[in-house]
């Protein structure tokens, strides 16, 4: 067995979720901890539309709103139970992939990324500007999932940390599982050919233009699925959810940790999430140092960081 | 039996014909090579017939049925398809894997089956894998399989090619310049492997420079030149053709001047 073998990487990643709480000093890092895990959430997402299938997309915030403000408005406006509200946005953000991706995915390259940017911050506009519905800048509230009350009623008591810690968690074993399920499969072999080249990849019988949008909708899906688990964490959601500063994090935290690899596109939005609650101790430089150490690791590191250092130590073992 | 059939097929590039008013056809088992001298548009050809490129006139019929202007991945799945002049490899996956993409039309699945991995899948990737395989083991590259694509020499690259088009078991096999940049071993091996597709009942559409590989395992051959159609028939027949002697060789007057310009040059620099 590899260390690239699926159940090697999912074991890792299991053990590091359930090892590493036992070294919290504080109740604050399971909050630290389920942030990291939402954004790897998405970031695995962009794994499969950019690792795989080798699209860029620069508005995939935009999906994340929508996940986020499907649970606020869900429940508010349509009566929904918030998991089902999630469902819904899941469901919305599907779909709205699928209809702007197939004209935009004809596009390659730059022009791609413009397209998906103009994408990302129209959502962000309509969030920001539909104030009837939305509240505008300032943000709305967000129902209480429920659950944790659930289960303190059958006598787990966990506090609000530690249950979205769990959940998040949990949540993005799933996502990394059907990830690696994918990389591994017709499909994904597809998208990986398409990939290498696609006018190859059409002459073994790939569509390779429906192979495209379904690295969309799934990409889609999984920032929805983040989006969602963020508002219902927080009780609390802004439009900045789907701005344009968040689909530019998701993309580089993808890049930092190694786009092609799950576990690696993990470490970068671990890094990239726990960097600014590290350097608060020096808050002027934390820009200055964040982007020092990104423009270091793709010098030094360009197929991201858990790439290349696999490499290497590869190198070093034959 | 008649499986191709190309009927007066053309393009131009921008007022340039690039190819004008090409027909031939090629049965099951038969090899058809296509030569012609550098720039002659055999590669253009191969474009619109595997359709890469859109012709502007003309048809194109795969086993009696009009494909013109079908997608490439339609024609795949009618039982065509082809392999590049410059290596077209899934460069980033392993020799297996490139082998096991070119199965896809038998492997496909539900795209959920494949994100849930639900069993089915699994015992369609296990016998794709060991037909793969298989596929490797005749052309030398199974010791290879495990490796990254991107690490083989030229010539491996070439044969994986060939194994990855033939996973999709094709009716008619488009090779642009097979033996492009192999030596002289190589290119007899592929040529073996050729002949022996052929054998089978595929029907083989052939671009080759290496001239006496094509004399020696083509049924037919199609001469191009400036994009037209020059000469057509069986190997002797066509090496002996004068038109087709003068677009390889030139005529003896546009040799000449080629001589006299030559020796102008010299002529000028030893002044200077």
């Amino acid at each position: 067995m590899t260390f690239n073998s699926k159940w090697v990487q999912l074991a890792v990643l299991l053990a590091l979720i359930a090892i590493l709480p036992v070294f919290f000093p504080s109740g604050y890092y399971f909050r630290v901890g389920a942030l990291i895990f939402v954004n790897a959430l998405s970031v695995v997402g962009l794994v499969i539309l950019i690792g795989y299938a080798g699209q860029i997309s620069l508005g995939h915030a935009g999906f994340a709103g929508i996940g986020a403000y499907a649970c606020a408005l869900g429940p508010e406006a349509l009566g929904l139970h918030p998991a089902l509200a999630m469902l819904l946005g899941a469901l919305v953000s599907a779909i709205m992939a699928a209809l702007i991706g197939k004209p935009i995915l004809r596009l390659k390259g730059y022009y791609l990324a413009v397209a998906t940017l103009g994408f990302g911050i129209l959502v962000s506009m309509v969030l920001t500007n539909e104030r009837s519905l939305t509240r505008g800048p300032d943000g709305m509230e967000v129902a209480e999932l429920g659950l944790r009350d659930f289960l303190k009623g059958v006598g787990l008591k966990l506090s609000s940390g530690e249950f979205w810690y769990l959940v998040c968690g949990l949540v993005l074993i799933v996502g990394v599982w059907i990830a690696l399920n994918l990389f591994n499969s017709s499909t994904g072999r597809a998208m990986r050919a398409l990939h290498g080249s696609e006018v190859a990849a059409r002459t073994v019988g790939i569509d390779v233009a429906q192979v495209k949008l379904q690295a969309f909708v799934i990409s889609a899906v999984y920032a929805s699925v983040a989006g969602s688990l963020l508002s219902l964490q927080n009780r609390f959601i802004t439009p900045d959810v789907a701005g344009f500063m968040h689909s530019i994090e998701m993309v580089t935290m993808a890049v930092l940790g190694g786009v092609n690899s799950v576990l690696g596109a993990t470490l970068g939005a671990a890094i990239l999430t726990l960097l600014p609650q590290v350097l608060t101790v020096f808050a002027e430089y934390e820009q200055l140092i964040m982007g020092l150490v990104m423009i270091l690791v793709m010098i030094f590191l360009p197929r991201g960081l858990l790439p290349s250092i696999a490499a290497k130590l590869r190198g070093r073992g034959e | 039996m008649t499986l191709l059939q190309v009927e007066g097929l053309g393009i131009s590039f921008g007022g340039l014909r690039a190819v004008n008013d090409v027909g031939f056809s090629a049965s099951a088992g038969e090899i058809v090579s296509v030569i012609g001298p550098n720039g002659a548009g055999k590669t253009t050809l191969f474009n619109m017939i595997s359709g890469v490129y859109l012709p502007d006139r003309g048809r194109v019929m795969l086993d009696g049925q009009d494909v013109t202007r079908f997608e490439p991945h339609l024609l795949a799945r009618m039982g065509m398809t082809r392999t590049f002049q410059n290596l077209q490899i899934f460069q980033d996956m392993t020799v297996l894997e490139n082998v096991i993409v070119g199965f896809h039309l038998a492997e496909r699945g539900h795209l959920l089956a494949d994100l849930l991995a639900l069993p089915g899948t699994k015992r369609r990737s296990a016998e794709v894998r060991e037909k793969a395989m298989a596929l490797l083991t005749r052309v030398r590259l199974d010791k290879a399989a495990e490796q990254v694509a991107g690490n083989l020499s030229y010539g491996a690259l070439k044969r994986l090619e060939i194994v990855r088009a033939l996973a999709m078991s094709p009716r008619v096999l488009l090779l642009d310049e097979p033996a492009a940049g192999c030596n002289a071993v190589e290119t007899e091996e592929i040529d073996a492997f050729i002949a022996e597709l052929a054998a089978t009942g595929i029907g083989i559409l052939l671009v080759e420079h290496d001239m006496k590989m094509v004399m020696r395992i083509s049924n037919h051959i199609v001469v191009l030149d400036h994009g037209e159609k020059i000469a057509e028939g069986k190997p002797d027949e066509v090496s002996r053709n004068p038109e087709v002697i003068s677009a390889y060789l030139g005529t003896v007057d546009a040799e000449q001047d080629e001589q006299d310009e030559e020796d102008e040059k010299e002529a000028t620099h030893a002044v200077g």
